[in-house]
């Protein structure tokens, strides 16, 4: 049986959420595999990112709240200056989380951060942590 | 020259050397940084959220406030602090509708007129690499050093502006120009692991064992950044590489205005090399004799 998939066939109300957060064009993206060769966190990751893309273009929501991957993303955009679609991957990846955040699903409860990460890491990490990791 | 400056929350606290050494090397070549009279964090992260203008306020209010003081410009050092208030004022320069609903929230009237700056591009643009190069004092030419850059003030390169984002050579120029030797490596770019060290610090740390290792393996005695989440990651986390890797060797992670304050002839006890974790001071002896 031949499947035909396009926007109209794939469409709901989450993707459609994590086009408007992120700004980008999904369906755009041909799966070329660019931001996991450059990725430099990709090792600590469940998903690829080409293939949260992916996920996100076939409307599977629920792979994707399970998923690390948005939570191991640094934010260190070169897989956005690498993709020859111009797609910001970035964008993509915080708005997967800001999705699970609006919820108040948290990544990490401020009391668990280690005492060492407390008194050693500089103030902009932490900010930059709680921006991310939590609601 | 008097330049407003914005030094965020960092230079405050974990990295005062950067900001000890920056206002002392802008002073000797001839920048006043004036540090705004009240400034607010900047929010350390760009919100990549384009659906949540309230996390522009942070960072507008200080833009604000730096029109406020007549300043044209506003001088950032941190690389957190530079891209984030960076990417705010071109958001609020080009887009309209948010210009417009911020504006209206805050009570202002601001559509990104003053210039963010970070201190590199005033040592290059506004003072120039050769001036600097005459005011050298002491030979450090003996020293191999490492230029990174990290994330932050590359990418993304249409909104930052700054240099070429895969091969970038500000730093370059700026360590040729102090009479240092630059070391070329193939991670001057790569991501130090950022955040990740919050709540992944395992992660974060492979990231800068491939950074430190590369920069080491091309021989280099110190490492350069801006950043003091860059200089957190790469410092700190060699503590626990030495001993989980064997054979690792530690190199010494310096800010470029300590480098470029040794370089002007000011006294090293005034540079802050007494908070790093690895200490730089030993290869700074041997090297620069």
């Amino acid at each position: 049986m031949r499947v035909r998939i396009s926007s109209k066939t794939v469409h709901n109300d989450w993707v459609e959420k994590i086009a408007e957060i992120s700004g980008q064009n999904l369906l755009s993206c041909y799966q070329c595999g660019k931001c996991s060769a450059g990725c430099p966190v990709v090792g600590a990751m469940d998903i690829l990112p080409n293939q949260a893309i992916r996920l996100v273009q076939l409307g599977l929501e629920e792979d994707l709240a399970k998923a690390k991957t948005p939570w191991i993303c640094a934010s260190c955009f070169t897989c956005h200056a690498r993709c020859p679609k111009g797609i910001d991957i970035a964008k993509v990846m915080e708005a997967l989380r800001q999705v699970l955040l609006r919820l108040r699903v948290d990544w990490v409860n401020p009391e668990d951060l280690s005492p060492e990460v407390i008194s050693k890491a500089p103030q902009m990490g932490i900010v930059a942590g709680f921006r991310k990791y939590t609601s | 020259m008097k330049l407003p400056y914005y030094p965020g929350c960092t230079l405050y606290t974990k990295a005062k050397n950067l900001d000890v050494s920056a206002r002392a090397t802008a002073q000797k070549l001839g920048v006043e940084l004036v540090e705004l009279p009240v400034w607010n964090c900047c929010g350390a992260v760009f919100s990549l959220a384009s659906d949540n203008i309230m996390n522009l306020s942070a960072p507008i209010r200080n833009l604000v406030r730096a029109k406020e003081e007549n300043g044209d410009s506003l001088v950032t050092i941190c690389a957190g602090c530079y891209h984030t208030l960076k990417r705010a004022n071109r958001l609020i320069a080009t887009d309209g509708e948010k210009r417009k609903k911020l504006n209206d929230f805050m009570e202002t009237d601001y559509s990104g007129e003053v210039r963010v700056l970070h201190l590199l591009e005033v040592f290059k643009d506004l003072v120039g690499f050769e001036k600097i190069r005459k005011k050298v004092k002491r030979d450090l030419s003996y020293l191999k050093v490492a230029p990174y850059y990290g994330c932050l003030l590359l990418r993304p390169k249409k909104e930052m502006e700054f240099d070429d984002p895969e091969n970038p050579r500000m730093l370059e120029d700026f360590l040729d120009a102090i009479g240092a030797s630059v070391v070329d490596y193939p991670f001057k770019t790569e991501c130090c692991g950022a955040y990740l060290a919050v709540v992944h610090d395992d992660v974060a740390r492979d990231c800068s064992y491939r950074i430190v290792r590369s920069a080491h393996s091309n021989s280099a005695d110190l490492i350069v950044t801006s950043c003091p989440l860059c200089h957190y990651n790469l410092d700190y986390n060699q503590l626990k590489l030495s001993k989980e890797h064997h054979g690792f060797k530690n190199t010494p992670i310096v800010y470029f205005t300590q480098l470029l304050g040794l370089a002007l002839g000011l006294d090293e006890s005034d540079l802050g090399f007494d908070i790093h974790y690895i200490d730089p001071r030993p290869v700074l002896h041997e090297k620069l004799k």
